[in-house]
């Protein structure tokens, strides 16, 4: 007995590790962008135009077609994409698991008038989705990021409602109904926190989802001022120069594949550590 | 020990079996061998290994990460006699079904649901047997026959949801025979089923085997069944094997102290005969120290009949909705139970019997306010359940505390068991200091054999029984005056059983509570309880004194009941003529109501059905 509960503690995890430093150098980086590149990213070198990387040491990672630095511009670029990103997929668990957690408790007419909006607005395109509501409101940086929330809550909603169905008929759930536990502790002491495994794994996949959504939006001009970079812009601009300057979309990309990287490694260990039996599930 | 009776080489040796997984050896050194036309009966308590033997000799183990550290498992194929630890996973697949087939406890686990029996039977044979379609589905009708399946045109075109457990069981049996297979290993084949399908398993076992000269391992906890089943018998504990002996010897000459220790905490049916009340016995406890006694006989003289009852249930009637025609009317229902009514008093036990669907559970439930009722009335103390506001309904959850079957998927796997135990004293505002809670804590921990420190960890740390001793001191931190125990024991070892059953006792004894202790277990009743009911498709057929109903049972059902339940001793081993009847389900349409069943007091208090 006591053996496992070491095992668990002592075990140095390569998750932890990886995860932790991938995800607080993108970061820290994305927050000191202006000490990092004091000339900043918009600075047009027309002269050095689409430099090829490991080339120039003022271009490391070389130039875009205007000659701007494209390191800075990744860098510069997280601003945007890591707080579209996150904060998104933040506002919908929070959306999503909530009354998710509310339908599948409750069932009966809550459940299915939350179900039925739900299915409504799983059949709404996600482009018409996003018209309408920029249309409505005009673009800017929160407006897209409440688009992305009321766009991606319902997946939450859908998979939090499924587990509690599962859960609320298991014994401790009718235990605890059976001591008198009132229905919001048993919903925030005893099914939240069994179903904080795929929530987790979920939310990790969808953080990388929303960098390139928010990108989408760009480039149809609903979404954040275009002349900030942001990672999935900086892709959607290098597509035209995939086969003659590969680095102009290719950097960014891989800046978006370390994040979601990262958050996978963090997501997955944090799973296990919430699971007091130490088994992997899902 | 075994090559006693005849020259025949055994069908299969296993030799110095060790099997690994990770660096933890959970089988070490087991040796045994089994001829054809018997049955060889491995015995074990959890964690005994017993299972991994079987899973490894037909190499599943190794899906799991098995390794085999040492030891041969030597078969008799056609080809000769092969070592199944050296064959590939490929060679194996076409020993596995076909010469040696399994069948395990879970029937509805181990059906797939979306194909029909048939299906599935024919998948087999036209597997191994390379028959065509047509030729298994007319073979998979025999099969059914064989197992005494009467309506086998019928049942093959059926799914596995629409059968009963009993019926799923021949189904497994079946199918494990499709091939004519030389062994059979059976994993505790009936753990799951009530006891008068139980019966009938196990006959149809026994006659297949004489009439296929089969070989069968028969994995088990139950030394009933052992006692009925076979002819060798080999204990295990701790991965061990401890003892390895004819069953008759094994029943009356015990060499090993573990063997004696497991056949005396058996409980026997009848052992209570001539008592009043029930009586609380010294359990028999093995361990690195050795075997002893522990514990002292009292007799359990605590119910109270001389005062009004504490819980009162008069003609209490819940019927669930199965079916709804497409206008969303219910058109069949579940009668789980119709107009019961019983009393219980204080510090009395009164026990539930019956087998699945007699709606024990559901009047437990009801009791809990788990469950609403259609019709009667419960009194607790004195006061009506529906003249209750709503606080007075919710403190009764402080009152009445239910303990489940299963004390692994009762407790919350994330939160510590210091949560779990202290959450009926904040629910219900007992104590708000927290140095206090921990305090109380501590104690129900250590008073129900347990120590304090227990409380800061997990439920996946504890074994079956500190699990279900964590369910009990949970139970107790609201001070309650009722505990419903529903099939409290079951899940737990007969060893284990025992000392639960003296912690039920000694409470009772020290706080004056009462029990509603609902049970399929007869003799655990018979030990346990003041009074019983005998329950059958949601109605009373015997109520009385425990002695009224364990010495005169009067009621056909009760003593079809206690003649079905396996006795630990080859000697009595009753060959019942098998008894095909199915327990109806207590499903109806909705307008078909069932006749309510009128009693008569044949003695005072004992009241049986007409």
């Amino acid at each position: 007995m006591a053996e496992t509960r070491k095992k668990r503690f002592a075990r140095p995890s390569m998750e932890l590790v990886v995860g932790a430093v991938l995800i607080t150098l993108i970061v820290l980086s994305a927050l000191f962008a202006h000490q990092l590149f004091p000339e900043g990213f918009d600075r047009i070198d027309l002269m050095s135009r689409l430099t090829p990387p490991f080339l120039k040491s003022i271009h490391p990672l070389g130039s875009d077609p205007l000659g701007r630095d494209v390191l800075a511009r990744v860098v510069a670029g997280g601003r945007i994409s890591l707080l579209v990103g996150i904060t998104s997929v933040i506002g919908a668990v929070t959306l999503g698991v909530t009354i998710g957690l509310i339908a599948g408790f409750y069932r009966g007419v809550t459940d299915m008038l939350m179900m039925r909006f739900v299915d409504i607005q799983l059949a709404l395109p996600f482009i018409l989705l996003a018209i309408t509501f920029i249309a409505i409101l005009g673009g800017s940086l929160l407006n897209t990021i409440i688009l992305l929330i009321v766009s991606q809550w319902v997946q939450y909603a859908r998979l939090v409602r499924g587990q509690v169905l599962a859960l609320r008929d298991r014994e401790f759930i009718l235990a605890a109904r059976a001591i008198g536990v009132k229905d919001w502790r048993i919903i925030v002491q005893h099914l939240l926190p069994n179903l904080t495994g795929p929530v987790i794994v979920l939310m990790t996949l969808n953080v990388a989802n929303n960098i390139l959504l928010e990108s989408s939006l760009t480039f149809l001009g609903l979404g954040v001022d275009p002349t900030i970079p942001s990672w999935g812009g900086m892709l959607a601009e290098g597509r035209s120069y995939l086969q003659t300057a590969w680095w102009v979309s290719v950097f960014p990309g891989l800046a978006i594949m370390l994040t979601v990287l990262g958050l996978n490694l963090l997501g997955d260990w944090m799973r296990d550590h919430l699971d007091p039996t130490g088994k992997t599930s899902i | 020990m075994i090559e006693s009776s005849s020259n025949e080489p055994s069908l299969i040796r296993v030799e110095d079996l060790t099997v690994a997984f990770g660096e933890e050896k959970v089988v070490e050194n087991l040796s045994f061998s089994v001829r054809s036309g018997q049955t060889l009966a491995i015995v074990g308590e959890s964690g005994s290994g017993k299972s991994v033997t079987s899973l490894s000799i037909l190499r599943l183990a190794d899906m799991s990460g098995a390794r085999y550290l040492s030891g041969r498992v030597l078969f008799q194929t056609a080809a000769g006699e092969r070592d199944l630890l050296t064959l590939s996973q490929q060679d194996m697949r076409s020993i596995r079904g076909k010469e040696i087939a399994m069948i395990f406890q879970e029937p509805m686990t181990s059906l797939n649901p979306v194909f029909t029996v048939g299906d599935q039977i024919a998948e087999v044979l036209q597997l191994h047997e390379g028959m065509s379609r047509k030729d298994a589905l007319a073979e998979g009708v025999k099969l059914l026959k064989m197992v005494r399946l009467a309506d086998a045109e019928s049942i093959i075109g059926r799914y596995p949801h629409q059968l009963s457990g009993g019926m799923r069981q021949r189904v497994m049996i079946a199918m494990a025979l499709a091939c004519r297979p030389k062994l059979l290993i059976a994993d505790e084949p009936t753990t799951a089923l009530d006891v008068t399908i139980q019966a009938q398993i196990l006959a149809i076992l026994r006659d297949l085997k004489d009439s296929l000269d089969m070989a069968i391992i028969f994995i088990t906890h139950d030394m009933g069944v052992v006692a009925e089943m076979a002819d060798d018998v080999v204990v295990m504990r701790k991965g061990h094997k401890v003892e390895e002996q004819p069953v008759d010897a094994i029943f009356h000459d015990p060499q090993h102290l573990y063997t004696q220790t497991l056949l005396s905490a058996v409980p026997k049916l009848g052992a209570m005969n001539g008592e009043d009340f029930p009586k609380r016995l010294p359990v028999a406890v093995y361990d690195e120290a050795g075997a002893r006694t522990e514990g002292e006989v009292r007799v359990q003289n605590t119910a109270n009949y001389g005062v009004a009852p504490l819980v009162r249930v008069e003609d209490l009637v819940v019927r669930f909705n199965v079916k709804k025609n497409f206008l969303g009317r219910p058109t069949h229902r579940v009668h789980a139970v119709e107009e019961i009514s019983l009393d219980i008093y204080p510090g009395e036990t009164l026990a539930l019997v019956g087998e699945s669907g007699s709606g024990k559970s559901t009047i437990g439930r009801t009791i809990q306010q788990l469950q609403e009722s259609q019709a009667g009335n419960i009194t607790f103390n004195g006061k009506r359940f529906s003249d209750m506001g709503k606080g007075e309904r919710r403190a009764l959850r402080k009152k009445i505390q239910y303990i489940f079957q299963d004390p692994y998927a009762s407790l919350d796997p994330r939160k510590t068991v210091g949560f779990s135990i202290a959450e009926p004293i904040r629910t219900h505002g007992i104590l708000h200091d927290e140095g206090l809670i921990a305090t109380r804590v501590s104690e129900l921990l250590e008073r129900v054999g347990l120590s304090a420190s227990h409380a800061r960890r997990y439920p996946h740390e504890f074994s079956g029984g500190q699990r279900q001793r964590i369910c009990i001191a949970r139970a107790l931190a609201s001070d309650p005056e009722l505990i419903i125990a529903d099939e409290a024991l079951s899940a737990l070892d007969v060893s284990v059983q025992a000392q639960i059953i003296n912690l039920f006792m000694d409470l009772q004894e020290e706080r004056g509570l009462s029990y509603l202790f609902i049970s399929h277990d007869m003799a655990v009743v018979e030990q346990i309880s003041h009074r019983v009911a005998v329950l059958y498709l949601g109605q009373i057929v015997e109520f009385g004194s425990r002695r009224q109903v364990f010495e005169n049972p009067t009621h056909s059902y009760t003593r079809n009941l206690l003649a079905a339940v396996p006795i630990a001793d080859p000697q009595k081993r009753v060959m019942l003529a098998i008894d095909d009847t199915e327990i109806p389900s207590p499903i109806r349409a909705v307008g078909n109501e069932p006749e309510h069943l009128r009693h008569k007091e044949i003695a005072p208090g004992h009241l049986v059905a007409e």
